[in-house]
């Protein structure tokens, strides 16, 4: 039995966070009263002229910045013929021959594939190369009933970016992978929120298998309707199941699209090759061309840091692992929070903290996200300030408390939005630092204990800690460990 | 009957318009003539002739991202045959 190669190619449509449609100045906005943002553009009323919105031009040319595309100097608008009631002028502008954006690449970080499957990257680092991104228009909201349809007109003509990618995807999971570091980077250049469960971002997706050793790709079958990266996963392995299988039994596969049904788990075929559609493009003339030089200078200062640039300054700046790096990373508004905690621990000099940062990113990946998670809530509501967990921090690096201490304290101002000091006064956590009541458990545990003291005194370093142990055993937890381990230390020595 | 041109059935069937068997020979003459002009224009050498983007030569008419004004529910759907919940009624197309 021959095993069989997979190859994957995505086109992502997503919406871009402008005030204003594409082609019109009606408010681009969700979950206004049914048709309260229309005009006779986005209604596709005969003679309306549309007009260029700068702001999504701009935004689609960042998002070609951010993901290394040639932007060609000139780019243009052409009309999609397609009939069907949400788009009432019957074509949809969009863009032919001449797209904003041609090639780059989408890099597939490590956290972006599904946690089940990041241990065992077939190829990490892998970079999937893009075909083109061009602009288009939305189209209208239906809504299917039992014998009509119900159309509502707010989100036709609100921008739409189609991003295309070579069939270099190899499997489910890399394909998961694709779409999460896309969202990432698009949520960094404050493109659009990207979230395929809000329908923020939609894709079809194209696949094939072809025996190993064949070079030229297997029939193409596209698949859609998923709406969820989890879904796209199923869905793919469904499909490549049933490609493999079908060819095993020796059945022809026909160039075909099919539709994810996710309840039922299996697609279903839509229409084959014959019955396709045929766009007949042409260019639009009532828009202008657009020379991207200008515009390409004004947006090029707007490339903001990307999630591998932002992990590779938080390994060399705050000296965290590249594991910690990522996880922080992979959330703009979590990164913003570990920064701001871990940059006003580093200004405080005075303090003489040891790893604050490290601290820091110990705190928000082994306690944080899991309260957040357990809550429901976002970074953006957590109830514990980027302050407020600094404190923290100073009281464990200080020694005032221990770490495990630390993720009591934690938890209670989670859940009650009080201060850490606060906490730690009532719950009488303070470690004994008062060298006068440490003294006097360092003599009963060195009387106790005169064989260990003895191993010290022949140089055993390591009973110290035994020793440390018995004084931690005798101040019921409350002594500083380091602190003891310190006077034990310059006893003994003597 | 379609010509090395085109096929006027096939044509029609993409605008979704039904054609009698009279109207459908009238249009496929028609166009066929329209089409043997453009074969014409074809054949014209246009080599070391940069291709134009659009008719005229007019660049980057653009508008800023700022919100207008936008019709009420009810002037939007003041010509629809049908509504229902300030809603286009059509009829029910499932692809
Ligand atoms: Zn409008």
């Amino acid at each position: 039995m021959p095993s069989y190669l997979v190859s994957i190619g995505l086109e992502v449509h997503t919406q871009i966070n402008t005030r204003s449609k594409m082609f019109c100045a009606c408010r681009a906005h969700y979950g206004e009263p049914p048709n309260s943002l229309t005009c006779p553009v986005c209604l596709g009323l005969p003679g309306a002229l549309p007009v260029l919105n700068r702001g999504a031009i701009e935004k689609t040319i960042l998002t070609g910045l951010m993901l290394g595309c040639e932007i060609p100097p000139l780019s243009k608008w052409d009309r999609k013929n397609y009939f069907y009631p949400d788009m009432p002028k019957n074509y949809q502008l969009s863009q032919f021959d001449l797209p904003l954006c041609e090639g780059g690449g989408v890099p597939l970080y490590d956290l972006a594939y599904p946690k089940d499957a990041q241990k065992d990257i077939a190829q990490p680092g892998k970079v999937v190369r893009l075909t083109r991104i061009h602009l288009e228009e939305d189209v209208a909201k239906s809504t299917h009933h039992q014998n009509d349809t119900t159309i509502d007109f707010n989100r036709a003509g609100t921008p739409l970016m189609e991003i295309v990618s070579e069939p270099e995807l190899e499997s489910p999971e890399e394909t998961a992978a694709y779409l999460n570091s896309l969202r990432q980077i698009l949520n960094y250049g404050g493109v659009s929120d990207a979230d395929m469960e809000k329908g923020q971002l939609r894709c079809d997706v194209n696949v094939s298998v072809r025996p190993e050793g064949q070079d030229e790709l297997g029939v193409k079958i596209e698949l859609k309707n998923m709406n969820s990266v989890s879904a796209v996963r199923r869905a793919l392995h469904y499909e490549i199941d049933r490609q493999i299988t079908a060819l095993e039994h020796g059945e022809t596969l026909i160039q075909s699209t099919r539709r994810w049904d996710d309840d039922l788990g299996e697609t279903q075929l839509m229409r084959t090759k014959e019955f396709a559609h045929d766009y007949r493009y042409l260019p639009d003339p009532d828009l202008l061309p657009v020379r991207t030089g200008a515009l390409l200078e004004k947006v090029r200062p707007l490339v903001p840091e990307l999630p591998h640039q932002k992990i590779a300054r938080y390994e060399s700046d705050f000296g965290i692992t590249h594991y910690d790096a990522s996880v922080i990373a992979s959330d703009l508004d979590l990164s913003a929070y570990f920064e701001q905690a871990a940059n006003t621990l580093l200004e405080r000099e005075d303090l003489h903290l040891k790893s604050p940062a490290k601290r820091v990113a110990n705190l928000i990946i082994n306690d944080l996200l899991a309260a957040l998670n357990e809550s429901e809530k976002p970074i953006t509501k957590c109830p514990l300030s980027a302050a407020a967990l600094a404190e923290l921090v100073t009281l464990i690096d200080g020694g005032k408390i221990s770490g495990k201490q630390g993720k009591e304290v934690f938890a209670e101002m989670f859940a009650s939005g009080r201060g850490a000091a606060e906490i730690v006064k009532e719950k009488g956590m303070e470690q004994v630092s008062d060298t006068g009541a440490l003294e006097t458990f360092i003599t009963q545990a060195i009387d106790a204990n005169p064989d260990v003291v003895q191993q010290v005194k022949d140089g055993n370093e390591k009973s110290i800690n035994f020793l440390t142990g018995q004084v931690m055993k005798l101040s019921k937890g409350q002594a500083n460990p380091q602190l003891v381990g310190q006077m034990l230390r310059d006893r003994l020595s003597n | 009957m379609p010509t090395e041109n085109f096929d006027v059935r096939y044509v029609a069937a993409l605008v979704r318009l039904e054609l009698t068997d009279e109207e459908a020979s009238t249009y496929q003459q028609q166009l066929d003539k329209i089409l043997d002009h453009m074969r014409r224009i074809d054949a014209i050498d246009v080599s070391g002739i940069e291709p134009t983007a659009h008719a005229n030569p007019v660049f980057d008419v653009m508008r800023e991202d700022e919100p207008g004004k936008s019709f009420s529910p009810e002037t939007a759907l003041r010509n629809a045959p049908k509504q229902r919940n300030d809603q286009f009624v059509v009829t029910k197309v499932v692809e």
